[in-house]
């Protein structure tokens, strides 16, 4: 198992080491708040360990948002996977997620034992109204290209007329609107693009 | 009985988290408060903020779901059926995702995603907030959502984390 090589990656050869993997995870979800964990993994993976570089960042980051789950873990997968395999994975997503779960878990064991103190409820209530305008100014800061089009604009209020307000269970407003959206985007003849099975460049044109 | 349960919903929540932890909110919200009834509105408020005031992935507050419903192994439980069906997908689709390179239809699927997951990103912010943005003060809390929004929106080196702390300490003194 010390061999495995992956051939897609565009990683120093040099093996790196499950220890390592764990820690850089560990100090990336242990000091990431609110959000901003793309950010965070930046720095940490292309700017200082140089594990990856830009493009291989952003194509990454392309599966991560693509697919179900949350950015910060499938990238920890994702990017362990790459470097190491599953053992990889496995110790970038326990790094990821151990600080952060030991926090949560003792601060749940805490509020169970304490549900009805006045001063915690009136201090989550305040974080609570808090993370509505956080929650606002990171979906807009990431949307505000699909607010500027008018079919995405179309897109993302039948997606929150039918979730928030009509209360369709998210499983058909996946299979319904998802189809739909991609029909709407589907590849049109005219712009014919080059099969998909040639060789890739090694540098992308931008 | 409870910890099958668990598996099951939020093993569900997972696989459909697409756009990530805020996208699949209202149905965590519709499945745990409505369906199963295992938390009330505002425990499911408080939980997310108990998940807001821990760093790393901001779904960790489904440790706290588990362990609400069925102790340490509930917490244990939610937390592997959260996260990882949707790493399993993640490691498979990177393993052959180079192979669609270029594909045009790779393109049609992200660009056609794209507003579907701000949509969702939008009903999740409008799930916590008909739970966090309620009772007779609801206008205080209205301004803190409005003074966060502000502040991270519009000046960009701001640490959220300070503004969440700080929220808290003003909840003390304004939302008894």
């Amino acid at each position: 198992m010390d061999q495995i090589q992956n051939p897609k990656s565009k990683i120093p050869n040099e093996r790196i080491s499950l220890r390592e993997i764990f820690l850089t995870f560990l100090v990336i979800g242990a000091t990431s708040f609110g959000g901003g964990v793309v950010a965070y993994l930046r720095a940490a993976l292309v700017t200082k360990k140089g594990w990856l570089d830009d493009e291989g960042f952003l194509a990454a980051l392309e599966i991560s948002q693509a697919l179900p789950g949350l950015n910060a873990t499938n990238m920890s997968v994702i990017v362990g996977d790459r470097l190491r395999g599953l053992p990889g994975a496995a110790a970038g997503f326990l790094g990821m997620t151990l600080p952060g779960a030991l926090i949560v878990f003792t601060l749940g064991f805490f509020y169970a034992a304490h549900s009805g103190d006045p001063l915690i409820n009136s201090a989550l209530k305040g974080v609570g109204a808090a993370s509505v305008g956080l929650l606002l100014a990171v979906t807009l800061q990431i949307g505000h290209k699909q607010l500027e089009e008018r079919l995405d604009v179309a897109l993302v209020a039948l997606t929150l007329l039918l979730v928030s307000f009509l209360h369709v269970p998210l499983l058909y407003v996946l299979l319904t609107v998802g189809p739909l959206a991609v029909f709407l985007y589907r590849p049109r003849p005219p712009s014919k693009q080059p099969p998909a099975d040639l060789p890739a460049p090694s540098s992308k044109l931008p | 009985m409870k910890e099958l349960h668990l598996l099951g919903v939020f093993a569900l929540l997972s696989i459909l988290a697409i756009g990530g932890g805020t996208a699949v909110l209202p149905e965590m919200k519709s499945l745990t408060v409505g369906t199963e009834q295992w938390l009330t509105d505002a425990q499911f408020r408080d939980i997310y903020a108990i998940g807001q005031l821990a760093p790393g992935p901001n779904m960790l507050m489904v440790i706290v779901i588990g362990y609400h419903v069925a102790g340490l192994s509930g917490a244990l439980i939610a937390f592997a059926a959260f996260f990882l069906p949707a790493c399993a997908i993640a490691i498979a689709t990177s393993r052959v995702w180079d192979h669609f390179e270029g594909s045009p239809w790779r393109l049609a699927i992200q660009r056609g995603m794209a507003p579907i997951v701000i949509g969702l990103m939008l009903a999740g912010t409008l799930a916590i907030a008909r739970t966090a943005i309620v009772g007779e003060k609801s206008q205080i809390c209205l301004a803190f959502a409005a003074v966060v929004f502000i502040a991270i929106y519009f000046g960009k080196k701001i640490n959220p984390a300070i503004l969440i702390l700080a929220a808290g300490v003003a909840g003390c003194l304004l939302l008894q």
